[in-house]
């Protein structure tokens, strides 16, 4: 009974956090609004006991996408006086309900008609999971069952900060990404990025090493890495690499060209792509996840640090 | 025994829970940044505090109760930080109008 009031409390406050960031006519509100959502989004994971999910939708809804877009409307300040100004005919407001409610129905209408019990392979992944060797089976669905998507997936990160560099203009290119961060080296902001980080490393090990057996993995440890290092950048106490330095691209590819070169082994020695022979499933999967975490946290990292801004000498 | 630690978790919960209450309504009474910092600060760290101490004789193993501790002294290190940041970008502004 208590659990129901807390949930319907959860979902009432997540509809109106939502309706607050669309109606915001301030987008750094707007922003705040999209950062509470996604914290209290990640409640509602672990009530539906999802805590994987909810440590990812914590990490990466709520905090890295809240950072970029703040991020985004700093740039954007200039030209929002302009854009407030502008107001839309009663045309397009009319246009715009329309499509909002019709894609609302829709989405309604399509909860209302699955099946119930719903489809489900979870007990599949239950009977299976022991062959891989991991204890999670959200690891062991990720890694193994469906570990071309997670390919997939870790490929479309690369390819997006492919994207946010080539926005470079051409003098910077392979320069240093974003603004050098100038902070007082006493001041307090000094302080926490040096004494946090260390923290958070063993914290994310931790989270990392746990995935195998228990929520966590190295999705949410790479975030965990990634916000420590931006940490320390933003303290202004280390600078950004420059994109053309080797180390950090091959830093940046080593997770997908592992991951791939041990999918074709699994042609020869399993006989399908990316299929692990049994004995082998658990180191194998170590190793991906190993090769995949400094893909994770430098995409991760740099995508928040944006385009190449300045050349930047040494290496 | 077992009666009077729930006795004292609920004392301890409800008073956090006090505090945060007050701190909110500090958020939104108070008039300017600086006070309304103040009132914050005191709902994360009195506040969580209490909810900690409270939590502390329910958890079943001294590791969890250590964890709980850990999440509490992060959050105070954090808060700090981060209010002396937003005063300080609050002061710097009214410096510069």
């Amino acid at each position: 009974m208590t659990g129901n009031i807390v949930s319907l409390a959860i979902v009432l406050l997540l509809l109106a956090l939502a309706v607050w960031a669309v109606v915001a006519r301030n987008a750094f509100l707007a922003i705040a609004g999209f950062v509470a959502y996604g914290l209290l989004l990640s409640l509602v994971w672990v009530r539906l006991h999802g805590v994987d999910v909810a440590l990812t939708e914590a990490a990466i809804g709520g905090g890295l996408t809240g950072a970029m877009l703040i991020g985004a409307v700093s740039r954007l300040r200039g030209t929002e006086a302009a854009a407030r100004a502008e107001r839309s005919g009663a045309g397009v407001h009319v246009l715009a309900l329309l499509l909002s409610l019709g894609v609302a129905a829709t989405l309604a209408l399509c909860v209302l008609v699955l099946p119930d019990p719903a489809p489900t392979l979870a007990p599949q992944v239950a009977q299976n999971l022991a062959v891989t060797g991991v204890g999670n089976p959200i690891t062991g669905v990720l890694l193994a069952f469906r570990a071309l998507d997670t390919l997939l997936e870790a490929i479309v990160l690369v390819i997006a900060l492919i994207g946010v560099w080539s926005l470079a203009p051409e003098r910077f290119w392979g320069g240093r990404p974003g603004l050098r961060h100038q902070a007082d080296p006493d001041g307090i902001l000094a302080y926490f990025a040096r004494l946090l980080p260390p923290l958070g490393i063993v914290f994310a090990v931790y989270i990392f090493w746990a995935g195998a057996d228990h929520p966590g993995g190295k999705f949410q440890s790479a975030t965990i890495l990634a916000a420590m290092w931006t940490l320390v950048l933003m303290a202004g106490l280390a600078d950004t690499p420059r994109i053309d330095h080797r180390a950090l691209r091959f830093g940046i590819v080593v997770g997908p060209l592992v991951f791939i070169a041990i999918g074709v082994l699994g042609l020869f020695s399993a006989g399908a792509l990316l299929a692990y022979p049994p004995q082998w499933a658990k180191p194998m999967i170590v190793v991906v996840e190993v090769a995949l975490l400094p893909t994770l946290t430098l995409v991760l990292g740099l995508l928040l640090a944006g385009a190449p801004a300045r050349r930047g000498g040494g290496a | 025994m077992d009666r009077l630690l729930d006795l004292f978790s609920i004392v301890a919960i409800v008073a956090g829970g006090f505090f945060f209450m007050a701190g909110s309504v500090g958020l939104l009474r108070f008039p300017d940044a600086y006070t309304r910092l103040h009132a914050l600060t005191k709902a994360d760290n009195l506040g969580l505090a209490l909810v900690v101490i409270g939590l502390l004789p329910q958890m079943d193993s001294v590791l969890a109760a250590l964890k709980l501790v850990l999440v509490w002294l992060l959050v105070l290190l954090s808060s700090a930080a981060v209010s002396q940041l937003i005063a300080r970008a609050a002061r710097r502004r009214e410096r510069t109008p």
